[in-house]
């Protein structure tokens, strides 16, 4: 079994006529590669009506029902619910609502950051509903970059440490930034897991990962590059991992992380 | 046809420590993915000031492969007597060398650039030019090196009707605007790496493929800062012919190879 715990798809209100297309891309490679089964986000309008990082409660619940309807249509997608924080009372009717119709997940992208106290509600609610949050991460953020309130690793490791009994998926490690700050953020902070997926795809990122965290902490993950996805997967099966670790991280940690029963 | 990998490299990376930079590595590597050939550089030469004494060091580093490892030295056109260099790399069979204008603080299409791609097109030696070594979000606070900008490529191919340029690193934008910016005579002149394009689901290798031409790209890795597989997992993502595939691999390289 391999399961991609970052994939994302479109929808026709997302501002791309090819939006039909790069879905189909997806499974499409998805089945290349062997994919068993995609955990998804829609990113609200992909900034059509409302910005991505930025999405307006109308445009994360129209995303929210596209992607149950993929998840009908598609028995090897599931899905992640994309809330906006800072409409606190709609993120939280869609959560319980989406995980009631069968998300198995949280996406929190970077609308508030991962640190501030707005988000403790969602992060309880997580706990409580055993469903992992997936949060996007701009390795060692320096300084605010334009569209996004983005978030690093001390800052999600925050989070985590207020909720010891909510699980979180720091979201591609090769995504952009310095990948070994998060490294050693999250080496202290044992309910956070790595995605490694991104166009990054550093030799030391990998080795480095693999030897600080250990295969336990490491789920795989493609997010808008399966081709690099792809590439890491190999890699890691030729670095001298058992089958018993490479096993975990292609599936047994993401069985782990979310709810019991998600991936039968 | 051999399968060759056109941005390897040895040695240490000055802005972090690399687990791997030794041409064992390198020859382990791509004897695990099936690379017969690599045209490499020696990473420290980045920041070096002259450039003489790490080409020396980079024959040392891969002399005992020399039927897999074939070294491309640099050149720094702004340095007194930077012929002598080249003279070097050519005496040396090198095929081809490395230019870091970005890392010089030289114009990319500048004076000294011109006047190098204009001596190593009449010694019938390819330039390799890298967009970027690294993503800009995560280098060093100090790595202040400029990308390559797409126009410098332009401009330097523009500036003789001999050169032949090889750009590694580049993306879908930067290719299309460099491609399309150029006559079809210039293009045939210029050669890609497809390792920082992306495949699926946007798939911009193979819509370049189509749109720019199969002909026009050649495999690179980035080893060892990038590993190679991710390469090799685009041309698997493809629904290309063997044929087509052969030429990605490296039969283009050997065409534009053949046409000084």
């Amino acid at each position: 079994m391999l399961i991609d715990v970052h994939a994302h798809f479109f929808t026709e209100f997302s501002g791309r006529s090819d939006w039909q297309t790069l879905n189909s891309a997806r499974l499409q490679a998805g089945a290349r590669i062997g994919i068993t089964v995609h955990v998804a986000s829609i990113l609200g309008s992909w900034g059509a009506r409302s910005p991505v990082y930025f999405p307006s409660p109308d445009d994360v619940a129209r995303a929210n029902d596209a992607l149950i309807e993929l998840m009908q249509d598609h028995p090897e997608i599931r899905g992640y619910c994309v809330v906006n924080p800072n409409f606190i009372e709609h993120a939280m009717s869609e959560i319980a609502r989406r995980i009631d119709q069968g998300m198995i997940g949280i996406k929190l992208a970077a609308s508030r950051r991962a640190d501030d106290f707005l988000l403790d509600p969602i992060a309880r609610l997580a706990g409580q509903r055993s469903v992992p949050i997936l949060h996007h991460v701009w390795h060692h953020r320096r300084r605010d970059w334009p569209g996004q309130e983005a978030s690093d690793a001390m800052e999600l490791a925050h989070l985590a440490e207020r909720h010891p009994e909510t699980r979180f998926i720091l979201a591609h490690l090769g995504g952009g930034g310095d990948w070994a700050h998060s490294l050693r953020v999250v080496r202290e902070t044992p309910n956070v897991w790595i995605d490694l997926s991104g166009s990054g795809i550093d030799v030391d990122m990998l080795d480095r990962a693999f030897d600080l965290l250990g295969a336990s902490r490491l789920l795989w993950g493609s997010d808008i590059t399966m081709d690099t996805a792809w590439g890491k997967l190999r890699y890691l099966e030729a670095s001298g991992a058992t089958p018993a670790e490479l096993d975990l991280i292609r599936c047994g940690n993401a069985r782990q992380v979310f709810p019991g029963g998600a991936f039968q | 046809m051999r399968v060759t990998d056109v941005a390897a490299f040895v040695g240490e990376y000055p802005y972090r420590e690399l687990t791997h930079s030794s041409a064992d590595w390198l020859i382990r590597q791509m004897d695990r993915v099936g690379i017969e050939r690599a045209w490499v550089g020696y990473l420290p030469t980045l920041l070096h000031r002259d450039p003489a004494p790490s080409n020396a060091r980079l024959h040392q580093e891969i002399a005992s492969y020399p039927a897999r490892l074939a070294a491309v030295p640099v050149v720094h056109p702004g340095l007194p007597r930077w012929e002598q260099d080249l003279n070097a790399a050519i005496e040396a069979g090198a095929p081809a060398v490395r230019a870091y204008p970005g890392y010089y603080a030289l114009d990319a299409c500048g004076p000294e650039m011109r006047v190098l791609a204009a001596a190593a097109a009449a010694a019938g030696l390819p330039i390799i030019l890298t967009v970027k070594i690294e993503d800009l979000r995560q280098r060093h606070p100090l790595d202040v090196g400029t990308d390559l900008a797409a126009s410098a490529v332009r401009n330097l191919m523009r500036s003789d009707s001999e050169l032949r340029l090889l750009v590694t690193h580049a993306d879908r934008s930067f290719v299309e605007e460099v491609h399309f910016g150029l006559t079809p005579r210039e293009s045939e002149r210029l050669l890609w790496d497809f390792s920082w394009i992306w495949g699926p689901p946007e798939n911009h290798l193979a819509l370049l493929l189509t749109t720019v031409g199969i002909e026009r790209f050649t495999l690179g890795t980035g080893m060892p800062l990038r590993i190679p597989d991710s390469a090799l997992a685009k041309l698997d993502l493809l629904d290309i012919a063997d044929s087509e595939r052969s030429k990605l691999l490296g039969g283009n390289l050997e065409s534009w190879s053949a046409l000084s």
